[in-house]
């Protein structure tokens, strides 16, 4: 009977409710979706908005400190040449940070060109063994001779040797003190004399002397 | 009525499928969005939080104003001091 009672028009109707369902259901969570993605932009943008602000300033602040540190490169490389010249100015630099002579002066072009003098050539002798003395000499980091003279970690010892003391050559081990005590290793019978009275010499000889 | 009864058919094994198919690929698509977007909002709010060290290169640039002001008071006084090479 109830077979009976279901028609094409029926299941159309059905069909068509049944998309509709379908329709809603999707469209719903679709927009749902839409809604939390936007919520996310909205802090994405805040976010940005944010990070263009705070990097706003921060060319112009960079090129003041540039345009403040190239000043004084300038200053600094044109009082060197002024003062050492140009040839013992870029031996110079060599000296101090072995490389810098090939890359020159910025404001001077034929430094590129120039020979670097080396750095003996431009100290006397002593003034570089006395450099070579520092650990931390910066004209002693390309010393052809090697490394540094003065051994940090070990130095005290060249500075003992210079005492004419017999400690420093002693045997490693010195003999231990005695163990003394009820549990000593070794036990003394203990004297008799101590503690007990001082004997008295007889008269005769107190006053004989 | 035959007719009928396959626009039904069709209503319900084709058009039906078709639909959901649609839909469920237009839903799935907005739901992967979201935890992109959820990481982005993230990251760039780690970015801006970053960027709060910023304000310090005003102190840095006042500093390095100090320090080329005092390698120039020195550099002139070697100036002074030392005589030219030339």
């Amino acid at each position: 009977m109830v077979v009976l009672a279901i028609g094409p028009g029926t299941v159309t109707v059905v069909a068509l409710l049944l998309i509709v369902l379908a329709l809603v259901y999707y469209l719903v969570s679709t927009i749902l979706a839409l809604s939390t993605i936007t919520r996310g932009l909205d802090e994405v943008i805040a976010s940005v908005t944010e990070i263009v602000e705070k990097s706003a300033p921060v060319n112009d602040v960079v090129d003041a400190i540039n345009g403040q540190l190239d000043a004084g490169v300038d200053l600094l490389e044109g009082l060197l040449v002024k003062k050492a010249g140009l040839v013992d100015a870029v031996g110079l630099v060599g000296g101090l940070y072995p490389g810098a002579a090939a890359a020159g002066f910025r404001n001077v072009p034929e430094s590129t060109t120039i020979e670097a003098p080396r750095i003996s050539e431009v100290y006397t002798k002593g003034t570089l063994t006395l450099a070579r003395l520092g650990r931390e000499a910066p004209i002693a980091a390309a010393n052809p001779a090697g490394p540094v003279l003065r051994n940090v970690e070990g130095g005290s010892l060249a500075a003992r040797l210079l005492y004419p003391s017999v400690r420093h050559t002693a045997p490693a081990e010195l003999p231990r003190s005695p163990v003394i005590g009820t549990d000593a290793p070794v036990q003394y019978e203990q004297r008799d004399d101590i503690g007990a009275p001082r004997k008295r010499l007889p008269a005769s000889h107190v006053g004989g002397g | 009525m035959t007719l009928w009864w396959i626009g039904d058919a069709v209503l319900l094994v084709v058009v039906l499928p078709v639909v959901v198919y649609l839909l469920y690929g237009v839903l799935s698509a907005a739901r992967s969005i979201v935890p992109s977007v959820r990481s982005i909002a993230a990251t760039a709010a780690a970015g801006s939080k970053d960027l709060d060290a910023t304000a310090l290169l005003l102190t840095t640039q006042s500093q390095v104003e100090q320090t080329v002001a005092g390698v120039a008071n020195y550099g002139g006084s070697l100036d002074v001091i030392i005589d030219d090479a030339e």
